[in-house]
This record gives structure tokens, C-alpha cells and sequence, in this order.
């Protein structure tokens, strides 16, 4: 029984929602990963991407739920989320023909780049207040759990709890679907493959005659759908502060430098490395430990690494040990 | 425009910016911009001397202004007796074997040959130290916050003159810049920018939790003055004070807050003249013509036998301490340390605004820059507002637009940064003063 609790235990507190935000993290990281392959920049602007996204899908539930219109038990938020990605889709198409496409006539450094993608970062994030302020938005509507903390005490009649909420089942799925599709679309259509092909080697793509301009729009795009849906889940499990989204930089760019950056696959296994790690060292163990130890090893105290507040100096020391030892990370990625 | 003009005509122009403030606000609140705008300045040399000096790409300034901040706590503050006696010496102790720890690590790393047990080690290694670093950390801090946790309840300082936390404060922010410098410089630019994004955000988060420290979000208020610096109710009492203040047609208090703001403002000119004489020096000595060949061909530099990285850690260590000076010298002037107020926006990327529009590689840009954007940042808001008034003067009273506009106008500021620097990127990338 006392496994069987301790199990749960670490369910409840650890493995649910370490898996919803590492999903969250990755579908971030990708976003991160495919501008830095194609267009060979880090994209600082990529967290008020996320916020704008969000923003925009906010403002459509808004709309729907004023009409009546809503999504049974799920979150209205999800019916809106379309919108929201073509709203997000514009907003970085028309960045990307505003200004980003000067800099690459002229060859920019990657570190022109970075710095422009800085400056829109603060027009975003201008945006952003402007559209719908500073303030902690909470749009999650629907079923709030799936399976509630009383109802599952009862059912199995263990002592400790567990919760499962929507918005993580939802997450999870989402996620899984939004990776499946980006899979299918790199490996198995044209312009997927002519994506990877620019990537891998851009002098070699242009030969072939694969249009840069299309697979820069294209990538924009991609990268405006994984930025509304990672916001919009993200939101919809915690809730919605602009401030938030940008604080979300430093652990997606750590998911995306751990996984490797510029691959794929990697941007989600990082996402969830930071995100479990983040989890696990924040965590107090001693409930757990005091249902797995015999009681004379039971520990006095917390037995918490890190305070919450710390979190961020998890991902960052992942990231440091990572650049230190393996600065292409786990599955290989682009140049040092 | 000649080359010999445009310096003058463009800090003609500005001046005339602050005159005009003056004119309309009144010369109190004008000093008080004239002085955030020099730290601003000296916080853009610094930052220029990484970028412009070095291309190193540092985002992470918040985080060196925090730490001079703490430097002027650390300085300035008597120390707190009881605090030291309940549990300081368990402090320094559990820092030091955390300290270390780490260091132990770093070395087995280097000594012990590759291999799964080299990993094995290390881990046995570092959870036995932080084991006892926790043993005799925790009790010690609980000990030193449970003093009077309402007036004190955290170590103090060392009680010596603030002015002694300016160069304190270059020293931490050095200290940390070569850490970071040590594990990401070397490798691709964009690491060096999430590093230091990474470590402000965990200096700030140190600075809000850590109580023993500097009181956490409870804030450290009461920094004392620098030397010259009077304080108004001294010189309200004054009689001499109180006669001439009178002679100008002045009142007291106007008058007073005045003169401390002037005296600040000569304190502040100085160290920046003093700076920016320094770095102009280095800058034509042999050692400035190395870091120009390094920044504009690496390649070749290093096959001159330059060692490219030990020289970037240099500069990116010297730049940092510059910043650290700057934050130290902001909170003596605002007199107080509060972690809660430190936001990346406004530290980090506003000084890279400064320096971007003055002109990166040019000292004298960065006082441009500087002096120009913090003005901008104040008054934004303002004309903003002035601006959605005038939109909206043709709406009707109460129409939700109407409330919405007015309402954002105080996030204008964000949209004219973000907006300034891109032209500036796109049409004048070197900025309003090109280096030479």
C-alpha cells in the first residue's frame, strides 16, 4: 500500500505535471529550433510570439463564449486556437517581409539578427500590452478535471490523492498531434523536404532550385502554429501573464540547446530533460520518501533541493553543463 | 554634415531636449532625469565595450546592475551584531564548502581520467558536499532571519562610506562576468547571449530570496549618502542655505532637492569623464589596435598568435565591472535595494537601445545614446498620452476605445523602443555617432 501510495504520490506531484510542461516547453523549443535551422538565428522574439498568439486566441474565446458558442466539456479556447494561429501567422509574415527580409539580401550576421529579433521582441511585447494588457488572464472553461483528487480517494481507497486536470490531458494530446503533423509534413511532403534540404546545406538547396523565399514563409507559418499552440496550452494550464511568456525564453532556448539546436527531435527531448528537471529538483520529497523508507530513516526535513523560485537556475545549469560538455547536445545539432 | 560638426550638433540638440524639459517641468524633475540618464550612460560604455570593442553579445546587464546594487548594501550598511553572533559564521562557512564543492568538482573533472567512474565520482563527490553544505547552511540562515526579522533580520554590511561600493560593485559584477565569460565564451555567439540572460534571471531570483543577504523583497532602505552629497532637511536648516535660496526666489524644499541632484549629477559626470578618458586611452594604446584586429578578423588575429578567447574574457570581464559600477552608483541615488524593481526590459534591453542609437564602437555615442533614450523613456508617456488624447478627441465620451487608447497609452513606451531601434538597425546601423 505504502509503494502503491508513494507512487501516486509522485504521479500527482511530478510525473502529470512535469509531462504537461515539458510538452509545453517542447512544442516551444521547436519553434525555437526551426527558425535557427532555416533562417539561422536565435529568435528572442519567440516568447512575445507566444504571447501574442495567446492574446489573439484570448480575445476570439471572448467572442465565442459573448455569442454562446462553446466547446462542451473542453475549453472554448481550443476552437479558438485556429484563429489565433492565423492571426499569429500574419503578425510574423508580415515581420518577416518588414524587416527580416532586408537582412537576409544583405547577408546579415546571425548576431544583426539576433539583435533585430530583439527589437521586435519590444514592439511585440508593446503589442502585446496594447492588445490586452499586463494583468493574469485566466480563459480555461469546460470540465475542470478529469479525474478529481476526492473521486479517485474514493475509488481506490488509497490515502493519497490524484488529480488529473483537462487542461493536462488536453496538453499532452495536442502536443502529440501538433508533433506528429510537423513530422509527417518535414519527412513525408515536398516542401517539407525541401525544408530540411535548406537546412542541412543552403548552398546545395538553392542549387536544386528550391525556392528560399517559400521556405521561409513556410517556416514562418509552421513556427507561428507551434507558438500559439504552445502559448495557448501553457495559458490554459497555468494562465496568461504577457511578463510570463517572456521569463518562458530561457528554459525553451535551454530545451532547444540541450536537444540540439536546429533538430527537431531534439527540441522535445530537451523540452522534457528541462522540464523534468525542473520538476524534480523543485519538488519536496519527503512525502514520498517517508512512504518508501522504514520509519527510522524518515527524513526531518523537506528533503527539497531548490526553492521554486530557483527554477530558473535549473535550466540555466543544465544548459551551462550541457555547453561545457556536449555544446552540439544530445542529438547532434548545427554548428558549435 | 562634417564629421567634426555632427558630435556637437547632435548633443547641441539634446541639451536643448533638457532645456526644454526644463522649461516645461522645472529644473527638479529635469536633474532627476539628467542623472538616471548618466548612469544609463556609463551602464551603455560599459555594454559598448563589449559589443562595439568585442562583438560579444551580453543580455544579460540586469543582472550586473543588480550585483553592484548589492554591493552597495553589502558596503555601506553597519553590520547587524546580533545577526553575526546567532549565525554568520554558519553562513560563511556552508558558502564556502558549497564553494568547494564546486571547485572540487571542476578539478576531479579535470584530474581523473574519462570513464563512467570519472561521472560516478564526481556525482558521490557532489552530493556529499551539498549534503553537508545544507547541514550547516540552512540552520544558520533560519538563525540570522529570525533576528528581528521586521527591522533587520539579515547579515548587514561592512558599515564603510557608499562610495566605497562603486568600485565593490564593479568588482561582483566582474566576478560573475568571469564566471560566465570561463563556460560560454568560445563558443557560438547565440550561447553567450542565453548564458547571460540565464545568470541576471537567477541574480535577481538570488536577490529576492535570499533574506540573510539583503532582506529579499523586504528591500534594504537607508543607504547613506556619498560624501559631498548633503540631505534636504539639513540644508533646510541651514540659515545661509535658507537666505540664498531666497535670493534666487526659490522655495526651501525646491531649492534643497536641487541642490542634492546637482551634487549627484557632478559626482556621476566625473566618474563618467573619468571612464570614458580611461577606456579612450586603452583604446588608442597597442593593447585597443589587438582587440580592433581580433573584432574585425578573428582568423587572422589568432594567427598572429592571439589568444582571441583569453582577450574576450578580458573585455567582457572589464565591461561588466563598468556596469556593476553604474548599478552600484543607481541605488546609492535611489537609496534603497529593491529586488522586485529590476526587469529586463528596462535594465537589459534599453541599454542595449542606448548603445545601438548612439552608436556602437564610440564612447561618446554611449553618453549620446544614453543621455537621449532615457529622456525618450520618460517622456514617451506623456506625449503618448497627449497623443491618444488627440485620437480620441473626436470619440465619444465613455465608447470603450476611447477608455482602451488612453488606457495603453503608458505601454507606448515598449512599442517607440522597440520601433527606434529597428530603423536605427535598418537605416543607420552605426548609429548617430559612427565610430571613427
Amino acid at each position: 500500500m505504502d509503494i502503491l501510495n508513494a507512487i501516486v504520490a509522485l504521479l500527482n506531484f511530478v510525473v502529470i505535471p512535469g509531462a504537461a510542461y515539458g510538452a509545453q516547453l517542447a512544442l516551444g523549443a521547436l519553434g525555437v529550433t526551426l527558425v535557427y535551422g532555416i533562417l539561422r538565428f536565435s529568435n528572442f522574439a519567440h516568447g512575445d510570439t507566444m504571447a501574442f498568439g495567446t492574446a489573439a486566441t484570448i480575445l476570439v474565446t471572448w467572442g465565442l463564449t459573448a455569442l454562446g458558442i462553446t466547446f462542451g466539456p473542453l475549453p472554448t479556447a481550443l476552437l479558438a486556437l485556429p484563429f489565433g494561429i492565423a492571426a499569429t501567422i500574419a503578425l510574423l509574415l508580415g515581420t518577416d517581409r518588414l524587416v527580416y527580409r532586408f537582412y537576409r539580401r544583405v547577408k546579415a550576421a546571425p548576431v544583426i539578427f539576433v539583435m533585430v529579433s530583439m527589437g521586435i521582441m519590444f514592439v511585440m511585447n508593446g503589442l502585446n500590452r496594447f492588445i490586452i494588457g499586463v494583468g493574469d488572464i485566466n480563459f480555461v472553461d469546460g470540465e475542470r478535471f478529469l479525474i478529481t483528487a476526492r473521486g479517485f480517494r474514493e475509488a481506490t481507497g488509497l490515502a493519497e490523492p490524484l488529480a488529473l486536470r483537462m487542461t493536462q490531458v488536453i496538453t499532452l494530446v495536442t502536443a502529440a498531434i501538433a508533433v506528429a503533423l510537423l513530422f509527417w509534413f518535414l519527412n513525408r511532403t515536398r516542401t517539407g523536404k525541401s525544408m530540411r534540404a535548406f537546412s542541412d546545406n543552403e548552398d546545395l538547396a538553392l542549387l536544386s532550385g528550391i525556392n528560399p523565399d517559400h521556405v521561409v514563409r513556410v517556416t514562418w507559418m509552421i513556427v507561428a502554429a507551434l507558438a500559439t499552440t504552445a502559448g495557448v496550452l501553457y495559458g490554459l494550464d497555468k494562465s496568461f501573464k504577457a511578463f510570463t511568456y517572456f521569463q518562458l525564453l530561457l528554459p525553451i532556448f535551454a530545451s532547444a540547446v540541450v536537444g540540439g539546436l536546429g533538430n527537431p527531435l531534439g527540441a522535445i527531448a530537451g523540452g522534457f530533460v528541462i522540464a523534468f528537471s525542473e520538476v524534480t529538483v523543485t519538488y519536496a520529497w519527503k512525502k514520498v520518501a517517508t512512504y518508501v523508507l522504514p520509519e527510522s530513516l524518515a527524513p526531518e526535513g523537506l528533503m527539497q533541493l531548490m526553492g521554486t523560485d530557483y527554477k530558473f537556475a535549473v535550466s540555466f545549469a543544465i544548459l551551462v553543463v550541457v555547453l561545457l560538455i556536449k555544446p552540439t547536445g544530445i542529438f547532434k545539432g548545427k554548428s558549435v | 554634415m562634417s564629421a567634426r560638426l555632427r558630435p556637437v550638433l547632435l548633443f547641441g540638440a539634446v541639451a536643448l531636449l533638457y532645456l526644454a524639459t526644463a522649461y516645461v517641468y522645472g529644473w527638479n524633475l529635469t536633474l532627476a532625469i539628467v542623472n538616471m540618464g548618466l548612469i544609463g550612460a556609463i551602464m551603455a560604455l560599459g555594454v559598448n565595450m563589449q559589443w562595439g570593442y568585442a562583438g560579444l553579445f551580453n543580455i544579460g546587464i540586469m543582472g550586473f546592475v543588480a550585483l553592484g546594487g548589492l554591493a552597495a548594501v553589502l558596503i555601506s550598511i553597519p553590520p547587524v551584531p546580533e545577526a553575526w553572533a546567532a549565525g554568520g559564521m554558519g553562513v560563511v562557512l556552508g558558502l564556502l564548502i558549497g564553494a568547494a564543492t564546486i571547485a572540487g568538482a571542476v578539478l576531479l573533472w579535470k584530474k581523473l581520467p574519462p570513464g563512467k567512474l570519472r561521472g560516478l565520482i564526481i556525482v558521490i563527490f557532489l552530493v556529499a558536499g551539498f549534503w553537508l553544505y545544507g547541514k550547516i547552511f540552512s540552520p544558520a540562515v533560519s538563525a540570522v532571519e529570525a533576528v528581528n526579522p521586521a527591522g533587520t533580520g539579515f547579515l548587514g554590511g561592512l558599515g564603510l562610506p557608499v562610495l566605497f561600493a562603486w568600485p565593490a560593485g564593479g568588482l561582483l559584477a566582474a566576478g560573475a562576468a568571469w564566471i560566465i565569460g570561463k563556460t560560454a565564451l568560445g563558443l557560438r555567439s547565440d550561447y553567450l547571449a542565453i548564458a547571460t540572460l540565464g545568470i541576471s534571471e537567477i541574480i535577481i531570483a538570488i536577490l529576492k530570496n535570499e533574506d540573510w543577504l539583503n532582506r529579499g523583497v523586504k528591500n534594504v532602505i537607508g543607504i547613506p549618502r556619498p560624501w559631498p552629497v548633503p540631505y534636504e532637511v539639513q540644508l533646510q536648516q541651514d540659515q545661509g542655505f535658507l537666505a540664498w535660496a531666497a535670493d534666487w526666489g526659490a522655495s526651501a524644499a525646491t531649492a534643497s532637492s536641487i541642490i542634492v541632484k546637482l551634487s549627484y549629477a557632478g559626482l556621476f559626470l566625473m566618474v563618467l569623464l573619468i571612464l570614458i578618458t580611461l577606456v579612450e586611452l586603452s583604446w588608442r594604446s597597442p593593447w585597443g589596435r589587438m582587440m580592433r584586429a581580433i573584432r574585425d578578423n578573428e582568423v587572422s588575429a589568432a594567427a598572429m598568435g592571439k589568444d582571441v578567447t583569453r582577450r574576450h574574457l578580458q573585455i567582457f570581464v572589464l565591461g561588466s565591472a563598468v556596469v556593476g559600477v553604474a548599478g552600484a552608483m543607481m541605488t546609492t541615488l535611489d537609496g534603497q535595494l529593491t529586488p522586485g524593481s529590476y526587469q529586463p526590459l528596462r535594465f537589459t534591453f534599453l541599454i542595449w537601445v542606448m548603445v545601438i542609437v548612439g552608436g556602437s564602437g564610440n564612447n561618446w555615442g554611449s553618453l549620446l545614446g544614453g543621455m537621449l533614450i532615457w529622456w525618450l523613456w520618460i517622456m514617451v508617456e506623456p506625449m503618448g498620452l497627449w497623443l491618444m488624447q488627440l485620437i480620441t478627441s473626436g470619440m465619444a465620451e465613455g465608447y470603450w476605445l476611447k477608455k482602451h487608447l488612453i488606457e495603453s497609452a503608458a505601454h507606448m513606451r515598449m512599442l517607440t523602443m522597440g520601433v527606434i531601434l529597428l530603423l536605427v538597425l535598418r537605416f543607420s546601423p552605426r548609429g548617430l555617432l559612427p565610430e571613427k
